[in-house]
């Protein structure tokens, strides 16, 4: 069975994708956790300020999330654009 | 010099029953190592509890061992499998099972680790306590056995079933991602799931008074750190049950193998920065009954977004089965 040249790119960015998502989504997974997790302490000091705390973790945390997009874009370029 | 296929299956089902043994020790190890650390501490610290210590700590380490004795089952059925007649799938579906449950093993085992520590040192701090860090230990340590368990069903079921009748390309593909998808994402849940439990145990012995509620987010917290190593059962289900049509290409089989890579490995962050949140929810429970609400809301918040990332993988994934 001879592979085509054609076929190991198309296998290539399979993999590629599922690779760029899957390692890519461990730093913000783990990230945005630390980031919710010093949210709860400080509401747990301080249960006042509660809304102001939340606001600040959502912004921290869509900055981290920000990577674990870039991967799913890169996934989807090479799922659907490039092969 | 030609090699027949029985020859090749039994390679892999030696090669799977050496890494699931391999990686299933790592896990327990470390957690039963811990655990007998902090319950040196705890009797250094109140040497008169060493009794409940040392009973706890026993029954904590028990449970740690579990995962690695899941994996000893599975390397122990490979290794003493019936080869004669083995056919090609077998050789994917032996590395499978066997890479599925020694990856597995490795987040519960440390996992479990960790409540059994703190129940220890608790017991040192408070006596009186130690039925109920007893129970909370035995209740946060069942939880972070599942992601093993799952991995332990997986295994099974690919052990177990006759993939001989599906074409031989792209199913070993779709073989080796189930047992990754199941293996991997079992990592980060059984590690977060230990740390949520730690400080559960640790705050009923601090604040005897808040036992049921740190037990409660415990348990709501817990809930969610596993919810990325049911997606990793999901996808292995559905590579290991649905049919593919059978392609001498190469393609087919590489987008099944990365879908399993890419749940797997995508579960392992999300599982673990959960129980980073779930952790300090817990933690702060018991020092500050009253923001209860505050506490669950803004864990569930935090849990929730970390999840994204674990449901971008997910979404890369059912599109790499279903739609390419």
């Amino acid at each position: 069975m001879a592979i085509e040249g054609a076929e190991i790119i198309k296998a290539a960015s399979f993999l590629g994708a599922g690779l760029a998502m899957g390692l890519g989504a461990i730093g913000p997974g783990i990230g945005e956790g630390m980031a919710a997790a010093k949210a709860c302490e400080a509401i747990g000091k301080n249960p006042n300020e509660a809304g102001l705390l939340t606001r600040t973790m959502l912004v921290g945390q869509a900055v981290s999330e920000s990577t674990g997009i870039y991967s799913l874009v890169i996934a989807l370029l090479l799922l659907f654009v490039v092969s | 010099m030609e090699i027949d296929i029985q020859t090749w299956a039994k390679v892999a089902a030696y090669t799977g029953a050496g890494i699931a043994m391999g990686c299933g020790a790592v896990g327990a190890a470390i957690g039963e190592g811990y655990t007998a650390a902090q319950a040196n501490f705890a009797i250094s610290r109140n040497p008169e509890a060493s009794g409940d210590i040392f009973k706890s700590m026993l029954v904590g380490q028990a449970i740690a061992e579990s995962a690695s004795i899941f994996a000893l089952v599975i390397a122990m059925i490979l290794l003493f499998s019936n080869f004669s007649g083995a056919t090609t799938i077998a050789i994917s579906t032996f590395l499978a099972a066997g890479l599925c449950m020694g990856l597995g093993a490795i987040g519960s085992g440390v996992g479990s680790g960790f409540p059994a520590g703190a129940a220890c040192v608790g017991m040192a701090r408070q006596p009186a306590m130690s039925g109920r860090l007893t129970t909370n230990m035995l209740i946060g340590s069942a939880v972070c056995q599942t992601p093993a368990i799952f991995a332990l069903v997986t295994s099974f079921i690919l052990l177990f079933t006759n993939f001989s009748d599906r074409p031989l390309s792209p199913t070993w593909a779709a073989i080796i991602g189930a047992g990754l998808a199941s293996g991997l994402g079992a990592v980060g849940s059984g590690l977060g799931g230990g740390l949520v439990a730690e400080t559960s145990c640790e705050g009923s012995a601090r604040h005897p008074d808040t036992a049921p509620a740190s037990t409660n987010l415990m348990l709501l917290g817990q809930a969610v750190t596993q919810t990325t190593a049911i997606y990793g059962l999901l996808i292995s289900f559905i590579l290991m049950f649905k049919q593919f049509p059978a392609s001498d290409s190469l393609a087919p089989a590489m987008a099944l193998l990365s879908a399993g890579l890419c749940m797997g490995i995508g579960a392992i962050g999300p599982g673990i920065g959960e129980g980073f949140t779930a952790r300090s929810a817990v933690q702060y429970i018991s020092r500050n009954p009253r923001a209860v609400a505050e506490l669950t809301r803004t864990m569930l918040v935090g849990q929730a977004v970390a999840e994204s990332t674990g449901i971008y993988a997910l979404v890369i994934s059912l599109v790499l089965i279903f739609v390419i």
